[in-house]
C-alpha cells in the first residue's frame, strides 16, 4: 500500500475511535481513555522490541520517569499540565540516553537483565526519596492542575471530554510517529538491525547510533504515556515503576503483534477487557488471562495483528 | 444541641418514606448513631435494594486480609438483611477485586460507580490503593469508606467523599500505645519498618512520640519490600537497644521473626511489634517461639479473653472465628483479626448514616456526608463489637481503645488497655470545609 | 559491633543466601542454556514446590516425603508444560516468555484458589542454632547450603559424565547438527525442562522452613535467578555457582555500609555494571 493510503487507514482508525466517545456508556468511556494512554506506552515498547528487536524489562523506569517527572512538578510547584508533560518527557528522554549509553553494549538476554536491573533500581529510587515521593503511597494531583486555558476556554483535565480527547491526541500522536518509524529509511535500517545486525555494520551502518535512537524514542514515547496518564488520572505512585508494569507493554506489545503499529493498541484493548470481563465472571480472573495468553500464543503466534497480517491483511505496517 | 436537631428533623421529614421499623429508635437517645439494638430479626426488607460496591483485595499482596475483610461484609450484611435492611431496603454486596493495585482500583472504582451504579463504595486496606482511588471517588462524587487505618484520610490529603469511620489509624494506634511502651520497655528504641507509606507513618508518629517522651530512637531501619532475608540488616541494631519496635507486612514477617531469634538467641533486646505483621498468621506457627513474652499491639484482641462482651461473642459466631481468632471451619485459617471488625462497623455506620439523614438515592449524597460529619459517637454493642468510638467530623476518621497483649503460652493475653482520649491527637485537617 | 563481626556476618549470611540462590537458579541455568528459552514459570515452580512440601509435612509430618513428593509432582507438571505449551511454539524465544507468564499466571492463581493467600512455614527438620560468641545464626541455613552444593555437584556430575548430559552438551552447542547425529531433541528438551521443574521445586521445598510458601514467592526469586544466571554465563554450571555466590556476597557485604533500600540500589547497580562491562558474563563463551 502506498504511504498516502496508509496514512488514510491510520487517520481512519484514529476517527473511529473520536467518534467512539459519544457512543460509549460512562464506564467504558473512561475504560478506553486508560486503554489508549497505556497503548501509548506500548507503542513506545513496541519502537525498541517490535523495529529494533531489543527486548527490555526495564520499561517501567521509562513510564515512570514521565509520571515522577510530571507528577513531582505539578505537586510542588505552581507548574500547568503542559509543563508538567514536557518535564515528564525529558526525564525519560535523558534517562534513555544515560541507560542506552550503559546497556546498548549489551544484546540479548544481558540487554534484558541490564534493563531489569536499572529498572529496580528506578523503583528503588522512588522509595529510597520517599520524604519526596510518599514511596507506595504516592501523591495525589488533583486540585493542583490549574485549568488548561484553550483560547478563551478553560479546560479541566478530569472533565471525562477532555480527559478522552486528550489520551486520544496523545495516543494519536505516539501511532503516527510510529508509523513515520516504520516507513521511513531509519526505520528501515532499525528493522536490519532486528534481523541481522552484523551484516547491517558489515553495510557500513552505525548501528549503535541506530539503536541509541530507537531507544531514546522509545523511552522519549513511554515516559509521554507515563506523564499524561499522571496528569489525566491525577496520580503518582510507584506502582508504575514495579517490575510489573515493565512485564505489562512486553505482554501487551507480544499479544498485539510486535512490529505492527496496530498490535500495541490491539493488545492493550485485548488484556484490560480480559481482565475487566473475567473479573466480573470469577474471582479467579489472572487465571483467565493465562489461559488468554497461552491460547493467543498458540494459535496467533505473532500477535493479533502479526497473524492477521500473515494470513489475510499483508498490507499492514 | 443543634447536631441532634438537625438530624432529627431530617428524619423525621423522611420517616414517612421509611419503612423499616428499627428507625425511630435512631434519633431517641443522646448519641446521633447506630445505637439501635437490632430490632425483631423477622423484620422484612423491601423496595429497591441498597447497592454497596465492595473494593476487595482478592488477589495480590493484600489477599489474605481480602479473604477476611470479605467474610466480615458478608457477616454483617446478612445480619443487616435479617434485621430489616438499611432503611427498610435490603442491602446488596456487589463485589470486585482491585488485585492489590493502585491502577486496577481507580478502574474498579468507575466500574462500581458507573457500571454498577452503586450507592456506595465500600473496602480496601492497602494504602496506595486508596491514595489513588481517593481522587477519583471525589470527582465521581461518590462517597467512599476505607477500611485501611493509613493516616492518609485525617491527613486531609484526601477529599470530602472518602471516610475511615471503621478503624483507627496508624498515628492514634501510636499516639496511644508510645507513652506505655517508653515507661515499661525502655527508653532507647531501634525501629524496623517496611519501605512505604505504612511505615513512614510508624516511623514520623513514633519517632515524634517517643522523643516527646523523653525516648530515643538509636536507630531506623527500613527494609525494602520484596525482601527475604533480614540477618544481614541485624548488625545495624546498636548494641545499647531496649527495645527494639517492629512492623512488617506481607508473607517476609515469619523469616524476619525466626531470623531475629536466631541472631539474638537468649541476649534478646524487648520487642515491641505490631499485630500487622501477623494478622492471618498462626502464632503457634513454627518459627515464632521466639516471639513467646514479647509484646504486640492489637486493635482488637484476636484471642478471646474472659472479658468476652455478648455482642463480640456473637460476632465472632457471625462471622465463624473461634476463641484463637481461627475460621470456626479450619483452626488453620487464621483470621485479620484487628483489621477485619472495621468492615462489620463500616457498614453499621453506613446504616446509621442513611437512615438518620434519610438518604434515598444519590441525589441526597450531601445530607448524607453532613450527617455522617456530625455523628460523634458509636456505642459499643453489636454494631460496634470492638468498643465504643468517636467519631471526628472534621477528620472523617474515627478513634477508639487500643490493646497491648504478651505472647503468653504461644497465644496473645491483653496486658494494657488504652483509652479512647490516649490516641487523640491535635487536628490537620479539615474536610468539613472542603467542597462538596 | 565492630566493622569486622559485621564483615562476618555478611560473609557468612551473602555465602549462604548465594548458595541456596546457585540451587534456585541451577532449573533456570540448564533450561537457559540447552533450550535457549527464558523460562518465566521458573519463579512458579519454586512456588509450586514450596507449597506442595507445606502440603505433604503438614499433612503426613514427614519432611523427607515432602522432598521427594514436590519435586517430582512439579517434574510432572513442568513436562505437561513442555508438552502442550512449549512444543507447539516450536520454543520461539518470544512466545516462550508470553506463554510462560501466562503458566505463570494460571500456576499462581491455582494455588491461590486451592491453598488461599497465606505465607505458611514448616518446622526444620533439622534444627539447631550457631552461637557465636557476638550473633547466633540458624544451622538449618546451613545444612540447606551444603545440600544445595551437594545438588549442584550431581548435576555437574549429570551434565558431564553421562548420555544424556552428552546429549545435552552437544545440544547446547549446535542443536541441527546433534539433531542430524541422532540426538532425540524432542525427548531431550521434555528431560531438561522437567530435570529445571525438578531442581527448582527441591530448592522451594528446602527454603520452606526459612521462608514459607507463599502463592506470590516466585516473582522475587525468580528476578535473582536471572541475575545469577546471566552474570554467570548461560548454560554454565560452573558459571551459575560463581554468579549466585557474587550474588549473595554483594548483597550481603553491601548492607553492612548502607541502609536496606539503599544497599539494595547498590547492589543492583554493581550487577548491571557487572553486565555491562562483561556481557557475556563471567564464564560464558557467548551471549545469546
Amino acid at each position: 500500500m502506498t504511504g498516502r493510503g496508509m496514512l488514510i487507514v491510520h487517520v481512519a482508525l484514529l476517527a473511529l475511535l473520536w467518534v467512539l466517545q459519544f457512543v460509549l456508556p460512562p464506564f467504558h468511556h473512561g475504560m478506553v481513555a486508560r486503554i489508549l494512554v497505556l497503548a501509548a506506552y506500548a507503542i513506545g515498547y513496541n519502537v525498541l522490541l517490535g523495529y529494533t528487536g531489543l527486548m527490555s524489562l526495564g520499561h517501567a523506569m521509562f513510564f515512570a520517569a514521565g509520571v515522577y517527572g510530571a507528577g513531582l512538578l505539578v505537586y510542588y510547584s505552581a507548574a500547568g499540565a503542559v509543563s508538567g508533560l514536557l518535564a515528564g518527557v525529558l526525564a525519560g528522554l535523558g534517562l534513555a540516553v544515560i541507560l542506552g549509553l550503559l546497556s546498548l553494549r549489551t544484546t540479548g538476554a544481558t540487554f534484558l537483565l541490564v534493563t531489569m536491573m536499572f529498572g529496580q533500581v528506578g523503583y528503588l529510587l522512588t522509595l529510597y526519596f520517599n520524604r519526596i515521593t510518599l514511596g507506595d503511597q504516592g501523591l495525589i494531583l488533583s486540585g493542583r492542575l490549574e485549568p488548561l486555558r484553550v483560547g478563551a476556554i478553560d479546560v479541566t483535565l478530569s472533565n471525562p471530554a477532555v480527559r478522552f480527547n486528550a489520551a486520544l491526541l496523545i495516543f494519536g500522536l505516539c501511532l503516527l510517529l510510529s508509523l513515520w518509524l516504520a516507513r521511513s529509511p531509519v526505520g528501515r535500517v532499525l528493522v536490519a538491525i532486528r534481523e541481522n545486525e552484523e551484516r547491517t555494520r558489515m553495510l557500513g551502518y552505525d548501528t549503535f547510533r541506530y539503536k541509541l535512537f530507537a531507544l531514546v524514542l522509545s523511552g522519549g514515547i513511554c515516559s509521554l504515556s507515563g506523564a499524561a496518564y499522571a496528569l489525566l488520572f491525577a496520580y503518582v505512585g510507584n506502582t508504575f515503576a514495579s517490575i510489573l508494569y515493565s512485564i505489562y507493554p512486553l505482554l501487551w506489545t507480544l499479544l498485539g503483534g510486535a512490529g505492527t503499529t496496530f498490535g500495541p493498541l490491539a493488545g492493550t484493548a485485548l488484556m484490560s477487557y480480559a481482565i475487566d470481563v473475567a473479573s466480573g465472571l470469577t474471582s479467579a480472573y489472572l487465571m483467565v488471562v493465562g489461559l488468554v495468553l497461552v491460547v493467543t500464543i498458540l494459535w496467533f503466534p505473532s500477535g493479533i495483528v502479526g497473524s492477521l497480517r500473515a494470513r489475510r491483511w499483508r498490507w499492514l505496517p | 444541641m443543634p447536631v441532634e436537631k438537625l438530624t432529627r428533623r431530617q428524619a423525621l421529614k423522611m420517616a414517612g418514606a421509611l419503612v423499616g421499623a428499627g428507625i425511630a429508635s435512631q434519633f431517641v437517645g443522646q448519641a446521633p448513631a447506630a445505637s439501635s439494638p437490632p430490632v425483631a430479626a423477622a423484620a422484612a426488607t423491601s423496595g429497591k435494594p441498597i447497592k454497596i460496591g465492595f473494593e476487595v483485595h482478592r488477589t495480590g499482596i493484600g489477599a489474605a486480609y481480602g479473604k477476611w475483610y470479605e467474610r466480615t461484609t458478608a457477616a454483617a450484611v446478612r445480619l443487616i438483611n435479617e434485621t430489616g435492611g438499611i432503611a427498610g431496603r435490603p442491602v446488596e454486596i456487589i463485589a470486585e477485586d482491585d488485585g492489590t493495585d493502585p491502577k486496577r482500583g481507580v478502574e474498579v472504582i468507575e466500574k462500581l460507580a458507573q457500571h454498577h451504579k452503586v450507592d456506595f463504595i465500600f473496602g480496601t486496606l492497602f494504602s496506595n490503593v486508596i491514595v489513588a482511588n481517593a481522587p477519583r471517588a471525589g470527582e465521581l462524587k461518590i462517597p467512599y469508606f476505607v477500611v485501611s487505618e493509613g493516616y492518609h484520610v485525617p491527613s486531609g490529603r484526601l477529599n470530602r467523599y472518602v471516610f475511615q469511620p471503621g478503624i483507627t489509624d496508624v498515628r492514634a494506634q501510636v499516639t496511644a500505645v508510645a507513652p506505655w511502651v517508653v515507661k515499661n520497655l525502655g527508653k532507647k528504641i531501634t525501629m524496623i519498618f517496611p519501605d512505604y507509606a505504612f511505615g513512614y507513618d510508624h516511623r514520623d508518629f513514633f519517632g515524634t512520640a517517643a522523643k516527646r517522651l523523653g525516648a530515643a530512637v538509636r536507630a531506623m531501619i527500613p527494609i525494602p519490600p520484596t525482601e527475604t532475608s533480614f540477618t544481614k540488616y541485624f548488625s545495624n541494631i546498636p548494641r545499647d537497644t531496649d527495645v527494639i519496635y517492629h512492623v512488617m507486612v506481607g508473607p517476609g514477617v515469619l523469616t524476619f521473626v525466626k531470623e531475629m531469634g536466631e541472631y539474638f538467641g537468649t541476649r534478646k533486646p524487648k520487642l515491641f511489634g505490631f499485630i500487622d505483621s501477623l494478622e492471618a498468621v498462626d502464632i503457634a506457627s513454627p518459627g515464632l517461639e521466639f516471639l513467646e513474652g514479647t509484646y504486640l499491639w492489637e486493635a482488637f484482641p484476636r484471642y478471646a479473653g474472659s472479658t468476652l462482651t455478648a455482642a463480640e461473642r456473637e460476632y465472632r459466631r457471625r462471622v465463624g472465628v473461634d476463641a484463637n481468632g481461627a475460621s470456626t471451619s479450619d483452626p488453620k485459617d487464621v483470621s485479620a483479626y484487628s483489621h477485619m471488625f472495621g468492615c462489620w462497623e463500616t457498614l453499621f455506620v453506613i446504616k446509621a448514616a442513611v437512615e438518620q439523614s434519610g438518604y434515598a438515592s444519590p441525589k441526597d449524597y450531601r445530607a448524607l456526608i453532613e450527617t455522617l460529619e456530625r455523628m460523634t459517637v458509636f456505642p459499643e454493642g453489636l454494631q460496634h463489637p470492638q468498643g465504643p468510638k468517636r467519631f471526628v467530623g472534621r477528620l472523617h476518621q474515627v478513634f477508639g481503645r487500643q490493646f497491648i497483649s504478651q505472647v503468653q503460652a504461644r497465644k496473645l493475653k491483653v496486658v494494657y488497655t488504652a483509652k479512647i482520649e490516649d490516641s487523640l491527637y491535635p487536628p490537620e485537617a479539615d474536610y468539613t470545609k472542603h467542597p462538596l | 559491633m565492630s566493622l569486622g563481626v559485621r564483615l562476618f556476618l555478611a560473609l557468612l549470611e551473602g555465602t549462604v543466601t548465594g548458595l541456596v540462590l546457585g540451587l534456585a537458579a541451577l532449573g533456570l541455568s540448564l533450561v537457559f542454556g540447552v533450550m535457549r528459552i527464558v523460562n518465566i514459570a521458573h519463579g512458579a515452580f519454586f512456588m509450586l514446590g514450596a507449597v506442595i512440601a507445606w502440603y505433604v509435612t503438614s499433612t503426613t509430618h514427614s519432611f523427607v516425603l515432602a522432598l521427594v513428593g514436590a519435586p517430582v509432582a512439579v517434574a510432572g507438571v513442568a513436562l505437561a508444560v513442555d508438552r502442550f505449551v512449549l512444543r507447539p511454539v516450536r520454543y520461539a524465544t518470544e512466545a516462550t516468555i508470553v506463554a510462560t507468564i501466562g503458566v505463570l499466571y494460571i500456576l499462581e492463581q491455582l494455588v491461590l484458589s486451592v491453598y488461599g493467600p497465606y505465607a505458611r512455614a514448616v518446622p526444620a527438620p533439622i534444627y539447631f542454632r550457631i552461637d557465636f560468641p557476638w550473633f547466633g545464626y540458624s544451622g538449618y541455613k546451613i545444612v540447606v547450603a551444603a545440600a544445595a552444593m551437594l545438588l549442584l555437584a550431581a548435576t555437574w556430575w549429570l551434565v558431564a559424565r553421562t548420555t544424556l548430559g552428552l546429549y545435552m552438551r552437544a545440544t547446547q552447542q549446535n542443536r541441527e547438527m546433534a539433531e542430524a547425529f541422532g540426538v532425540p531433541v524432542d525427548r531431550l528438551y521434555a528431560c531438561v525442562f522437567a530435570l529445571g521443574g525438578l531442581l527448582t521445586a527441591i530448592a522451594g521445598a528446602l527454603v520452606v522452613p526459612i521462608q514459607q510458601a507463599h502463592y506470590l514467592m516466585g516473582l522475587d526469586m525468580l528476578l535473582l535467578s536471572f541475575m545469577v544466571v546471566i552474570i554467570g554465563g548461560l548454560g554454565s554450571l560452573g558459571g551459575t555457582l560463581v554468579g549466585a555466590l557474587l550474588v549473595g556476597l554483594v548483597d550481603g557485604v553491601v548492607s553492612v555500609f548502607f541502609t536496606p533500600t539503599l544497599a539494595r540500589i547498590v547492589a543492583s547497580v554493581v550487577v548491571a555494571l557487572v553486565l555491562v562491562v562483561r556481557s557475556q558474563g563471567l564464564f560464558g563463551g557467548e551471549a545469546s
